[in-house]
């Protein structure tokens, strides 16, 4: 039994069926909790006031967002080395959810930015990044759109998610030469002692999980629907061979 | 792989091709944006580095999509395919080819363009040197873009929202030699990072390029 | 109701604005997912018949 065997369609397609609800389940006992405890009961912070009422979303999507670019980079490259139809449609369902959580993460910050730094937006280097980011979201989901044939679809844009990704690491340390950020630096990180105190950091864990979930639920059902797609496109191809 | 080269620098000079196209956007970007900022000398030649990078960026996007799109459409890339030279290689000689109609005359354009903008004595000299360096990356990533979108109709619009993105490093880099060159600064880290992902580009985007193009001639 | 003082307007309008798209981004999955489930059946269906 290894990893592989759900790299089968109808293995994948039956296991993904099984484990949906429960995913949805603990999605649901993990989001919700965190967003309301995070939002009713936190006390203000010393130099954000309230506002920092904002990090329980801010922070989760922004690392979503990060986090699907390299789940979709490393689908992606299962695909082009093994050629796995679930890989590269888990990857192209993921890209609308990493989107989303790009622009959440982009406008959050954005509205948080005003108050705290006197404006929506600064050419800081992890604001631009994440535009960055989007940007790449955009090409891939506009290659995905624009080509037909779903295996040449697959092979271009995964080709596209590689390259795109070494430019967008790129990017990143080119931003990061090119001006200097108002951002704080790392304070999450589980090694290190200095992360924010326990008041906010529960909460906020508790709302990591549940984007975490979400996107697992999501990306899911997604791709399953994908995989329906490609089935139904076989029985269409099938039906007109009969017919003609 | 010398005849293809002078093949595809025949076609871009002969049929109306790329070649002058390029350049005349070039000036007429360099000509609107003083209309557009106003005529301050002081303000212009501190926007220029900047502006020339940008313009010459734009021009060299405006001829990507002719690098595949012509020999797709005529059945000569499938001919090249089957030819006994690697399809990296045939990815390689496109892009100098577009480079030696496109980068290489935008470079030797920019400094003179950079005295519409009154840029400062050194930066004539700066701008020259980081639009050489740079503007082969920006054919060899283009070739990647073109090579992604030759199957599609209308591919021109995709491929500049696929290489814009790309050209972000490089553009940065550049961009920022040249400002510091011009201001007396000390430009060598971003002018080394920026000939670093020109080498890279070089040599790596040619198989990435390749694998796209038999996708899209299968 | 918790007061939330001079950040509301910016508290508030971020969290609607990330609920409303999360929703939206449910919803349209779900509906796809619905959509796709129910002409994939009549296909296969259509498929058994024709066999």
């Amino acid at each position: 039994m290894s990893l592989w065997e759900f790299a089968n369609p109808v293995k994948f397609m039956a296991l993904s069926g099984k484990v949906l609800p429960w995913v949805i389940g603990l999605c649901a006992v993990t989001l919700i909790p965190g967003m309301i405890w995070g939002f009713f009961f936190t006390p203000e912070a010393a130099n954000f006031g309230n506002s920092v009422k904002i990090i329980y979303i801010h922070v989760p999507s922004a690392m979503m967002a990060i986090n699907i670019w390299v789940m979709m980079l490393v689908t992606s490259l299962i695909w082009i080395v093994r050629r796995h139809h679930v890989s590269v449609r888990a990857s192209k369902a993921a890209a609308l959810i990493g989107v989303t959580m790009t622009v959440i993460a982009l406008i959050t910050g954005a509205i948080w930015g005003q108050p705290m730094w006197g404006t929506y937006w600064a050419w800081d280097p992890r604001l631009t990044s994440f535009l960055i980011l989007f940007l790449f979201y955009l090409g891939y989901m506009a290659l995905w759109a624009a080509i037909d044939n779903p295996d040449t679809a697959a092979d271009l844009t995964s080709v596209l998610c590689i390259v795109g990704s070494v430019f967008a690491v790129l990017s990143r340390y080119a931003v990061n030469f090119w001006n200097q950020g108002l951002h704080q630096g790392a304070s999450l990180s589980l090694d290190k002692e200095e992360h924010v105190s326990n008041v906010y950091y529960q909460p906020l864990l508790l709302c990591i999980a549940g984007f975490i979930l979400l996107f697992v639920a999501l990306v899911l059902i997604r791709t399953r629907t994908e995989l329906r797609l490609v089935r139904l496109h076989r029985l269409d191809v099938r039906e007109r061979m009969k017919d003609a | 792989m010398i005849a293809l080269l002078v093949r595809d620098l025949r076609l871009a000079m002969r049929a109306g091709g790329g070649f002058g196209l390029g350049l005349a956007f070039f000036l007429i970007v360099s000509t609107l944006v003083p209309f557009g900022v106003g005529p301050e000398a002081a303000i212009l030649s501190r926007i220029a580095p900047g502006i020339l990078w940008v313009g010459a960026l734009l021009a060299c996007l405006l001829s990507l999509d002719r690098i595949f799109q012509l020999d797709f459409e005529d059945g000569s890339l499938d001919l090249l395919a089957t030819a006994p030279i690697p399809m990296e290689g045939i990815v390689a000689v496109k892009a100098l080819a577009h480079w030696l109609v496109t980068g290489l005359p935008l470079t030797l354009a920019a400094p003179v363009l950079g005295t519409l903008m009154n840029l400062e004595s050194p930066g004539h000299y700066w701008i020259f040197i980081t639009l050489l360096i740079g503007t082969p990356a920006l054919s060899m990533i283009g070739a990647f873009g073109a090579a992604l979108t030759v199957g599609l109709k209308r591919g021109g619009l995709l491929l500049s929202l696929l290489v814009l993105p790309l050209y972000i490093p490089t553009l940065i880099f550049g961009a920022e030699a040249a400002t510091r060159g011009t201001a007396g600064l000390s430009a060598s880290t971003p002018l080394l990072m920026m000939a670093g992902i020109t080498a890279g580009s070089i040599a790596l985007l040619p198989f990435a390029a390749a694998a796209a193009l038999r996708v899209n001639l299968r | 109701m918790l007061e939330l003082g001079k950040y509301a307007d910016a508290i508030l309008s971020s969290w609607i604005i990330t609920l409303v798209l999360l929703i939206a981004l449910v919803l349209v999955t779900w509906r796809r997912s619905a959509q796709v489930k129910r002409e994939l059946d009549a296909a296969e269906e259509r498929a058994k018949r024709n066999d």
